[in-house]
């Protein structure tokens, strides 16, 4: 069967699979529907956890950028775990006995007032859009690859299917299909990374064999480290060294401050943590924060292995090759526009950092535009530059040197040259990793509007069966917002996910943190602080993303922050303006602070409730 | 009459002792909760920010012995993410033993009381 034969075949049978357990866990109540009945153990709630938070970044963009970032592409491997200790130690037990549906519920109780509420449910559903948008650009994104399918269209059948599962099954539906598409997911991410490290390295163990010597038959000779090789080969091309600290705009205050966004953004994300409710009791909240790192470290232990073997592969196969002797992997890739060779005339292809580059990246160009470029520099080549333009000039100057970083983890098995059903796999993976987050996000849009919005402030007395129709109503329109943020994408996959941590370590970190682990902060200081937190990091993003403000230095540091890191700062200007206001207003009354007690204490030792109800006493 | 009013009595002050004695338990759990954190997140600090970031520039001159990592950059790559999963295994761990001996106290407090 062909590659596309096997990627149909995956794709329904995966589709079908999640449909068929979408079916079978279908829900009635409100309770089913947003903290799956509290039934998940806590194995499967870090399945799912690990699933619905591995995204269509992590799956297909991760791995590319720490390929072409090396040192400083840890800010993503570090960031994205280091979160999990974060919310095992200071929100997920607690969260777990507060016991209610929401993020938002939190907020908006123990600060008592329904304007924290609503700020609060507005963070929500804006971290959540900024999110699932880049989740339906990846799910286009497989399918115009590997199905060759017109990426609008793929994004149109990623909806439908996200559409029935989570409105059929809500939370429980969710949580069941993620546990099934973690282990798609997975077993995509490793198959060809343990394949192409047994033949680079001889080690079966990926995450091993990166640190291993290179077999001699590649190498040249034995005993010589891929890491090193890497470095050498890198130097000889004109880039930073793999392996160096804080080459060029990575330097230590940027990475410093990227890492730490995306580790508090990762513990204040509002799909992550609402996965917390969903299981049975607080041991178990706490034990599914470990099941949900253990099973991402298996992607992200993996993943810097995967880059650096790609690197590799990529740099040794392609530079200084004739047309003749490129792999079949590059021109399958050349199609996409994801690699594009524009040559000097000396019909050998070149990569390297410096003006002699040939390899070039398609980028946001549409195919119109890519093949004037194509013509114009095959017009060039043949009139010995009298006509035509030099393709390699306009690439540069839109920023377009290098292979796109997708291409990494999408070309990985074809360049180990793995048969075509691992190939196939890939793509499965891709759309699980996609669909899981994309799942997970809409139902925090729906339950942040139909609980928190409806039932909570609008219309406190509605019934079970309406809150349970608008949840599923508010999903299906979520569905298409998303859907067409996916189409119309505003920006890069992961640049976009990044700011949504960015604005969840701004914003919901905080107020959280201070709302269990102090009882005095009341509710107009952590309203003032959020609003800050977010207020700041938003305008700093969008006036730097949209409307090219020079990044700040505060006086303070050689180089602007990386608006990807801003939400460091973010969360300090949130806790600062909080814990300076606090002592302005008056502490909050009895029943918060009683609230505060029974979040803390363990579940069944609460004394009170013993001695006031038990019959012997 | 006396006799039963008595008991009441003396059940209303006992148990008034232990619910002191429980908000007492209560208040011992939560410093240790607190302090297990703060030792558990000092060394997320140290391994994530501190060695993976903030010293990696210098570590990178040891490498692994056996191996091509040099010490910063598998921090950043590999080291703090398994480091990061023993910490809540930890903390998993400490924290079962915590909520039982608590449950263990205040049971000896109620059989008292």
């Amino acid at each position: 069967m062909s590659v596309q034969a096997w990627t149909y075949f995956f794709v329904a049978v995966s589709f079908g699979l999640y449909l068929f357990i979408a079916w079978r866990t279908r829900v009635r109540d409100t309770r089913g529907f947003y903290v799956a009945g509290r039934g998940v153990p806590a194995a499967a709630n870090g399945m799912a956890t690990a699933a619905d938070w591995m995204s269509a970044a992590s799956f297909i963009s991760m791995a590319g950028l720490i390929s072409t970032m090396g040192y400083a592409g840890g800010v993503y491997l570090m960031g994205w775990t280091g979160g999990y200790v974060l919310l095992a130690l200071l929100l997920a037990p607690y969260l777990r006995k507060f016991g209610h549906y929401t993020v938002p519920d939190f907020v908006g109780d123990r600060f008592a007032s329904d304007l924290a509420r609503v700020v609060a449910v507005s963070c929500a559903i804006f971290i959540s859009f900024t999110y699932v948008a880049g989740q339906m650009r990846g799910v286009g994104v497989v399918f115009s690859r590997f199905l060759e399918v017109d990426i609008h269209i793929g994004v149109i059948i990623g909806m439908a299917i996200v559409f029935i599962y989570a409105t059929l099954g809500g939370m429980k539906g969710i949580t069941w299909t993620q546990v099934a598409q973690y282990w798609v997911l997975i077993t995509a991410f490793l198959i060809p990374a343990i394949a192409i490290s047994i033949k680079l390295t001889g080690s079966p163990l990926p995450q091993a064999g990166l640190g291993t010597t290179l077999e001699p038959s590649i190498a040249g000779q034995s005993g010589v480290y891929l890491l090193e090789k890497l470095n050498q080969i890198q130097a000889d091309l004109g880039f930073s060294s793999y392996t160096a600290t804080f080459v060029g705009g990575w330097d230590k205050v940027n990475v410093f401050c990227v890492a730490l966004a995306l580790m508090v953004g990762t513990a204040g994300l509002p799909h992550v943590l609402v996965r917390f409710y969903t299981v049975k009791s607080v041991r178990a909240a706490r034990w599914s924060a470990f099941w949900a790192l253990l099973f991402i470290s298996l992607l992200y232990l993996t993943a810097p292995a995967t880059a650096a073997f790609a690197r590799y592969y990529m740099i040794d196969s392609l530079n200084g090759k004739t047309a003749q002797e490129l792999p079949s992997w590059f021109e399958n890739w050349e199609m996409t526009g994801l690699i594009l060779w524009m040559d000097d005339g000396d019909g050998v292809m070149r990569y390297s950092a410096g003006d002699d580059n040939e390899i070039f990246r398609g980028g946001s160009l549409s195919q119109a535009e890519l093949s004037d470029v194509r013509v114009g520099h095959q017009a060039w080549l043949d009139s010995d530059g009298a006509d035509g333009a030099d393709g390699r000039t306009a690439l540069r100057a839109r920023g377009l040197s290098g292979p796109d970083r997708d291409i990494i983890v999408l070309a990985t098995p074809e360049m180990a040259e793995l048969a075509s059903w691992i190939i196939a796999l890939v793509a499965a993976g891709g759309l699980a990793a996609a669909l899981s987050t994309a799942s997970g996000l809409l139902l925090v849009i729906s339950s942040s509007v139909s609980h928190d919005l409806y039932y909570r402030v609008l219309r406190p007395n509605a019934t079970e069966s309406q809150r349970l129709s608008v949840g599923r109503s508010v999903i299906g329109v979520a569905v298409v917002v998303a859907g067409v943020f996916g189409i119309y994408p505003p920006g890069f996959v992961s640049q976009v996910v990044a700011f949504a941590f960015g604005l969840a370590a701004a914003s919901f970190f905080p107020a959280i943190v201070l709302g269990i682990f102090s009882k005095r902060v009341g509710t107009i200081p952590a309203v003032c602080g959020i609003l800050a937190g977010i207020g700041f990091t938003g305008f700093y993003i969008i006036a730097c993303v949209f409307f090219d403000m020079e990044t700040w230095t505060f006086g303070l540091f050689a180089n602007g922050i990386n608006p990807q890191g801003i939400g460091s700062i973010g969360m300090l200007i949130n806790f600062t303006v909080t814990l300076a206001l606090t002592p302005l207003f008056p502490r909050p009354g009895k029943d918060i602070e009683h609230m505060v007690d029974s979040v803390r204490e363990p579940e069944d030792a609460g004394p009170a409730v013993m001695i006031e109800t038990a019959p012997e006493h | 009459m006396s006799a039963s009013s008595d008991a009441a009595g003396r059940r209303a002050a006992s148990s008034d002792a232990a619910g002191g004695r429980a908000a007492a338990a209560l208040r011992r759990y939560w410093r240790a909760n607190i302090r297990i954190m703060a030792v558990l997140l000092g060394l997320w600090a140290l391994a994530g920010l501190g060695a993976g970031i903030l010293f990696a520039d210098s570590l990178n001159a040891y490498r692994i012995s056996g191996t091509g990592f040099p010490l910063g950059f598998w921090f950043a790559h590999q080291g703090s993410i398994m480091v990061f999963v023993l910490l809540i295994l930890a903390y998993c761990l400490y924290m079962n033993r915590l909520d039982n001996r608590h449950r263990r106290e205040l049971e000896t407090t109620m059989q008292e009381g």
